[in-house]
């Protein structure tokens, strides 16, 4: 009877959590479309007007080009780093091999408001001006924690002794490293990039201390929502953020819980 | 320089009438302060079916990775058929391993999985589909080719690894505990389906367990390895009835170690005065003190047999087809088994129990080996 209770109990609190988590999403995604001008509840006529503009905005076009280029260099970094390190604390035994690790994992626990400050004080510090590489450099410090732990989960769960298999099986080191080793690599890799993209995409706090006069779409909307202006345009622009972000939350989970590792069932 | 001249001498005067797949000679391996092989010699006979058996951490594995190409020995050579191999990569040489924990790719079909290693060699193909068709239909997994390894059982998986290695026809065939991670009913069905399979096959298997059961089940022939040597090579039956040392007469089930001293080219007197006759073969290079051995089911209740002891009884145990009495002699505690299909086998026992000189065999005495 009470294990009975206690599910229906739970299942509620489930819906009720998924539902406060995506009711505000889903009614901002709504308002996109809204044809008035004032947001109001219930909408009366829909359009895709607000996109057009957005799109014709020089701003948002700037912003958005900005954005892009940020998440896309950060990822690129994060994956050379990330899976490097990942190797490295995979593969050897060194002295120091725990503490690199916290050092790694650190800045992903971090609140970003430190690390942001810590980077605007090292920049001025430095003499070194604001421009797209410094918002990259701080938006690498947790993306690169990401693919790290991707790629790095993914080692510990894949059998050493696949290469050795497949050098055993007459394929030299190039050959192993073609058809073994990167495609049980491959989704791990593609599953943090994506991670690494959509955190860099609608990243906030780091982003306000390293990029000086720099505008990211971000940071546009924030500045937008502020001054309450051009909100109508502002709707549309967090559509395509929300898009830019789950879409490959998604996707990575898939990846991750799809790969074909050997998992005993 | 030692090993040329061996090669040398051998080229002139062949050693064995069979020729050996794989020669160990003199092969050490060390892992920093580590000696896990230390010194090892022997020659697996082609076709053979050649079983390493020792303890955990004797050196089994190590041993066979060398042989696969995956640890370097420190000093020593190793030869697959004429051809020294010491320095080539796994790739380059003519064996296949299936490892413990299978190590099937986890991306590819079995299909790819199997017909992997061909691939590497150039077969292309019709050629790829039949041979692998073959293989899977060899070990009883027909239909499986689109499947990946993770829906298959553990036993699947298992003949999926020895599929991948086989189909490549390979000299030599590597197994490491390939029987490790399967159930107790499922390990004694396999045990004898792969000594089919290598018996219809002929390639040379070289098997690795610390199971001295499975061993004896499947080798032709066991190469008992203790703290990174040889202790004793030969037949299942030979190292069983003829062991040489306390720890292979121990290793290999049960067995009744008394000591005593030397006495006579074919006799040793036991400490409490009894003389026990030994094979004199059994003896050779022997003197001083020794332990003689003999195993549980050749000894006889009653006086009927050559050497003779009495005590009284300890204890009876019912296992199945035997009884096992313990005796208190004055030589030290003696297990006797008795088959139950035997007439008086459940009657009690008079405390005389006797065994013939041909199943006495003598090792080293324990006391030393105790000491260390
Ligand atoms: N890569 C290695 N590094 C250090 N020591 C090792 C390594 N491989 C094996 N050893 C040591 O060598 C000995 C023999 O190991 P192994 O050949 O695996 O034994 P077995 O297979 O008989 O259990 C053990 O003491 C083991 O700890
Ligand atoms: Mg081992």
């Amino acid at each position: 009877m009470e294990t009975r209770a206690t599910r229906i109990g739970l299942r509620i609190a489930t819906v009720l959590v998924i539902a406060f988590l995506w009711i505000p999403l889903l009614i901002i995604m709504l308002y996109a479309f809204n044809s008035s001008s004032i947001q109001s509840w219930p909408i009366s006529s829909y359009t895709f007007h607000w996109f057009r503009d957005a799109w014709h905005d020089g701003d948002v076009r700037s912003a958005l080009w900005l954005s892009a280029r940020v998440g896309l260099l950060a990822t690129g970094i994060a994956l050379v780093l990330g899976s490097a390190a990942a190797f490295a604390i995979h593969r050897f035994r060194f002295f120091g091999r725990e503490s690199v690790s916290f050092l790694l994992l650190l800045p992903l626990a971090l609140p970003g408001i430190i690390t942001g400050m810590a980077l605007n004080s090292a920049y001025v510090f430095a003499g070194v001006s604001f421009s797209i590489w410094t918002i990259v450099t701080g938006h690498a410090t947790f993306c690169v924690v990401v693919v790290y732990n991707n790629v790095l989960a993914r080692l510990r769960r894949t059998s050493p002794s696949l290469i050795e298999a497949s050098m055993d099986l007459g394929a030299d080191g190039w050959q192993t490293f073609r058809f073994v080793v990167w495609p049980v690599l491959s989704t791990a890799l593609i599953a943090g990039g994506l991670l690494a993209f959509a955190l860099s995409f609608d990243e906030v706090i780091v982003t306000t201390f390293t990029a000086g006069a720099q505008t990211t779409l971000p940071i546009f909307i924030l500045d937008k929502i502020q001054r309450g202006q051009q909100l109508p345009i502002v709707n549309a622009v967090v559509f395509v953020v929300i898009l830019a972000t789950v879409v490959p939350v998604i996707i990575s989970q898939r990846l991750t819980h799809e790969s074909g590792l050997l998992r005993r069932r | 320089m030692a090993v040329e001249s061996r090669a040398e001498t051998e080229r002139q005067h062949p050693v064995s009438p069979v020729a050996a797949d794989v020669r160990l000679d003199r092969v050490t391996k060390n892992f920093d302060d580590v000696t896990a092989v230390d010194d090892v010699s022997l020659e697996i006979e082609r076709g053979s079916f050649f079983a390493l058996l020792g303890p955990s951490g004797c050196g089994k594995t190590t041993t066979l990775r060398m042989i696969g190409g995956f640890e370097e020995p420190n000093a020593g050579t190793i030869y697959l058929g004429e051809e020294p191999v010491t320095g080539k990569p796994p790739y380059k040489r003519d064996v296949n391993t299936v490892f413990q924990s299978y190590a099937l790719f986890p991306h590819l079909s079995i299909f790819e999985n199997v017909g992997f290693g061909l691939r590497r060699r150039g077969v292309r193909g019709a050629d790829v589909r039949g041979r692998v068709t073959e293989i899977l239909r060899l070990v009883g997994l027909s239909g499986m080719e689109k499947r990946k390894p993770r829906q298959l059982s553990g036993g699947q998986q298992q003949r999926v690894a020895l599929a991948r290695a086989l189909v490549n026809r390979p000299r030599v065939l590597l197994l490491d505990e390939p029987l490790g991670a399967l159930d107790l009913k499922l390990r004694k069905q396999m045990q004898l389906e792969m000594k089919a399979i290598q018996h219809d096959i002929g390639i040379t298997f070289v098997h690795v367990t610390h199971d001295q059961e499975e061993a004896m089940t499947m080798a032709d022939r066991i190469a008992i390895m203790n703290g990174g040597r040889i202790e004793q090579l030969g037949t299942p039956g030979e190292l069983y009835e003829h062991p040489q040392t306390a720890f292979v007469a121990g290793f290999l089930g049960i067995s009744n170690l008394l000591p005593g001293t030397v006495s006579a080219m074919d006799a040793v007197r036991l400490d409490d005065g009894t003389t026990v006759k030994v094979p004199q073969e059994a003896l050779r290079g022997r003197s001083g003190r020794v332990a003689v051995g003999v195993r549980p089911e050749k000894i006889r209740l009653g006086h009927g047999e050559e050497n003779r002891l009495s005590g009284h009884l300890l204890e009876t145990a019912y296992v199945g087809v035997a009884t096992q009495y313990v005796l208190d002699t004055r030589a030290g505690n003696i297990s006797v088994y008795v088959q139950n299909s035997e007439p008086g086998a459940q009657q009690a026992v008079t405390g005389e129990i006797s065994w013939s000189p041909d199943s006495t065999f003598v090792v080293d005495s324990m006391e030393g080996a105790e000491a260390e």
